[in-house]
């Protein structure tokens, strides 16, 4: 019998790629005794299964059960809570904008923090100072950066709404469904440029010398160069910035929705997180909560196969 | 200097364990700012009053977090004794019969004085059950009243209103003389709720709720309701109400700014609204509608203490204890006058009068006599379930009302069928 050639998962690859230069093969280390690798794994299995599995299972158990808030007593509904959610227009409605807020908001952030990244690495003078100015966005906490963005949307002093003003826009953000949306992609957007921007500055970065020289020969257009040579070399780290980014805009901007609808939401959009939260712990309606919970769960482990499936086969690891 | 630390330390260990021979209770609450202050002001006073019991307050954040994180503790078994829940969240609590012990019981049983005459009208019966038991303690009441900018009534030449009917003569003139005749907080309390109080309306079939949750279904898209929105909206497309969107703060500040002639608040703003108004102000009650009634009581708003059960019962007496210390009248006319919440105690109150603080801050009184005009069949509360998630709902849709999406029957109409699909799976869920 042959040894199948073990395939990497791509994470490990990615991470692989991440941990670059590697000049020595990775060492292959052996253990003696069998049951050392799993002692060491032992204390990460322990947080996962406590901090993930328990409460998953939990999850997806009281999704069944119509439950008494306090605990007294539960009557299986069998799947009347996904039944309720799948058809409400409510949630569609939120559904829907969370799919729009998700894209919006990862192109966007994406895209701006590239742009940022290509013209930072150009910059030879005073690129330190250009650098932390950018990074710096990224330590402000999601709570802060949702109060920031709520004083500059502010109906009554915000600069942004001033500023919209002066177009003949009349902002009112926290009443209307569009400025409110528009108010919380742009507060989204500026949190994560920050990131992407280290990452795709440090992949940049990484394109070796000897690859721009030979590409400086081939081709005169700059945006020749950038399409051809650098963006097929920046492809893992953009694919990984993009599961990130995904995941971001989805879980991550729960602290900025909260600040900036103020903790009541109205009509405002808000993202199926925040229902979760809403209806699980203001409205202490676990069964239905847990179900969206669940119904979340699903669409996000769909969505990462098919990115995996269908754009990392693109992605050449170097 | 080491040695004064040193001797600090043992001085404190020292005192440490003295209070280990107290029996400990915690209390955990929703409020901050000046408010949390005073509870532990409270709190102090308590400690500092008696031996045998020592008391913690801890704050849990805002009131629907207090609730939460009551019943995530409940679930657990690590309860405080007292917990802080608001008006909203009262059915939730009360229909669950095995999480509290009724504050009057355990008053009653740690050999307390207790009379439900004592309390004023308003307070009676929120927080009871149907026979009129004192299950909750009500704690911080307040009602909502419209609080007055006087410079824009002597800029426009006009008096307050105390009807709406009133206040569709005077808008114009205010808004003539530069002013936004009209804002409010919250209005899911003061148009829905005490729009319903204040004019006497039925809220909900089973008594408003009292009688029963099975089949309770509340009552918000009749003529009546809608003709109020409907005078609402038709006031904010002439300019005559401002509507900020739901946020509290974002409605009050163009009153405290001076841009506004009229917002409706909380009896419970006074306190804060004393720094932060630049302008004097004085208060009148929440108008009614003259053409629909006399102009009732309204629903008591804020918060109640409930005792949580499965404690030792050398913790529930100090928890009945507690409440009494509470509800005596030299702790509620602290608690009134620090806070701008209303006195729940006729003697209370009394003592406040008595004092002279009411010839100081007449607009402190305005909420209490509010709670105490004559009530009606359907002044003494509402009983709903899910009622944090129907106030969302209410908020979205008035939201829609004022971003023109929809018609203010369409919205009560929404209301209506969401609210009582809530209330439906209320009822099979405390089953």
């Amino acid at each position: 019998m042959t040894a199948s050639p073990v395939v990497p998962s791509p994470f490990l690859r990615l991470r692989q790629w991440w941990t670059r230069p590697s000049a020595h093969p990775a060492k292959v280390a052996q253990f003696d005794r069998p049951l050392a690798p799993w002692l060491f794994v032992a204390p990460q299995l322990l947080i996962v299964a406590i901090f993930f599995y328990w409460p998953s299972v939990q999850a997806v158990t009281s999704s069944f059960y119509l439950e008494d808030p306090f605990g007294f007593g539960a009557a299986f509904v069998g799947l009347d809570n996904y039944r309720e959610a799948l058809s409400s227009t409510e949630y569609r409605n939120i559904a829907g904008f969370t799919a729009l807020f998700a894209a919006t908001v990862t192109a966007l952030s994406l895209g701006l923090g590239l742009l940022l990244a290509v013209k930072a690495d150009a910059v030879m003078r005073g690129a330190g100072a250009y650098k932390t100015a950018l990074i710096s966005v990224y330590a402000i906490a999601p709570p802060v950066v949702g109060l920031i963005g709520m004083m500059m949307f502010d109906m009554h002093i915000g600069p942004f709404t001033k500023a919209a003003a002066l177009f003949g826009w009349e902002m009112r953000v926290g009443i209307d469904y569009r400025d409110t949306a528009v108010a919380l992609i742009t507060v989204a957007v500026w949190k994560q440029i920050p990131y992407n921007f280290i990452f795709f500055l440090s992949g940049l970065q990484a394109v070796p010398s000897s690859v721009r020289e030979a590409a400086l020969i081939d081709a005169r257009s700059g945006w020749r160069r950038f399409r051809d040579v650098t963006l097929p070399l920046l492809a893992p780290t953009g694919f990984f910035l993009l599961v990130i980014n995904i995941t971001y805009a989805l879980f991550d901007t729960f602290g900025i929705i909260d600040v900036m609808v103020k903790d009541k939401p109205a009509n405002n959009p808000i993202t199926l997180v925040y229902k979760v939260y809403l209806d699980g712990f203001k409205g202490n309606d676990i069964g239905g909560s847990s179900a969206q919970s669940v119904i979340l769960m699903v669409v996000v482990a769909a969505l990462t196969v098919a990115q995996f499936r269908l754009i990392e086969r693109r992605v050449h690891y170097g | 200097m080491l040695k004064t630390v040193s001797l600090a330390t043992l001085v404190a260990a020292l005192t440490t364990t003295s209070a280990l021979a107290q029996t400990e209770i915690s209390w955990w609450h929703g409020m901050g700012g000046r408010n949390g202050e005073v509870i532990n002001e409270i709190s102090m006073k308590f400690n500092e009053a008696q031996q045998a019991c020592h008391l913690t307050p801890l704050s849990k954040g805002t009131y629907e977090e207090a609730l939460a994180s009551g019943i995530a503790a409940f679930r657990s078994g690590e309860q405080p004794n007292i917990l802080q829940v608001f008006d909203a969240g009262a059915a939730t609590i009360m229909a669950a019969k095995g999480a509290t012990i009724a504050a009057e019981d355990l008053i009653v049983q740690a050999g307390k004085p207790f009379n439900r005459e004592d309390f004023i009208a308003g307070v009676r019966n929120f927080y009871a059950d149907a026979d009129g038991k004192f299950v909750g303690m009500p704690f911080n009441s307040s009602a909502p009243i419209m609080y007055i900018n006087t410079e824009a009534l002597e800029a426009a030449g006009v008096e307050a209103p105390t009807t709406w009917e009133e206040f569709e003569a005077v808008a114009p003139k205010l808004k003539e003389a530069g002013y936004i005749p009209l804002t409010a907080s919250q209005l899911t309390w003061m148009f829905m709720e005490n729009f319903k109080s204040r004019n006497n309306q039925q809220f909900a079939t089973n008594n408003n709720g009292y009688d029963g949750i099975e089949g309770t279904e509340i009552i918000v898209n009749d003529d009546n309701t809608v003709m109020m929105f409907d005078k609402l909206k038709e006031w904010a497309d002439a300019d005559l109400f401002g509507f900020y969107g739901a946020g509290w703060a974002d409605n009050q500040k163009p009153f405290e700014e001076g841009k506004v002639a009229f917002w409706i608040g909380s009896s419970g703003s006074f306190g804060g609204l004393q720094k932060t108004a630049t302008m004097p102000f004085s208060a009148e009650f929440l108008p009614y509608w003259a053409s629909l009634g006399e102009g009732t009581q309204s629903f008591i708003g804020g918060a109640a203490l409930f005792a949580m059960a499965g404690k030792p019962a050398e913790e529930n007496a100090c928890t009945a204890e507690f409440f009494s210390f509470l509800t005596s009248p030299e702790i509620q006319v602290y608690w009134h006058e620090n806070t701008g919440y209303v006195p729940i105690t006729t003697a209370a109150y009394e003592m406040a009068k008595a004092e002279g603080w009411y010839d100081e801050k007449p607009v402190a009184e305005v909420g209490i006599q509010q709670l105490m005009l004559p009530g009606g069949e359907w002044t003494k509360g509402y009983r709903l379930g899910f009622f944090p998630q129907i106030r969302s709902i209410e908020e979205r849709e008035f939201n829609r009302i004022f971003s023109g999406e929809v018609s203010p029957k369409d919205a009560l109409d929404t209301i209506q069928v969401e609210a009582n699909a809530l209330l439906a799976k209320f009822a099979k869920t405390a089953n």
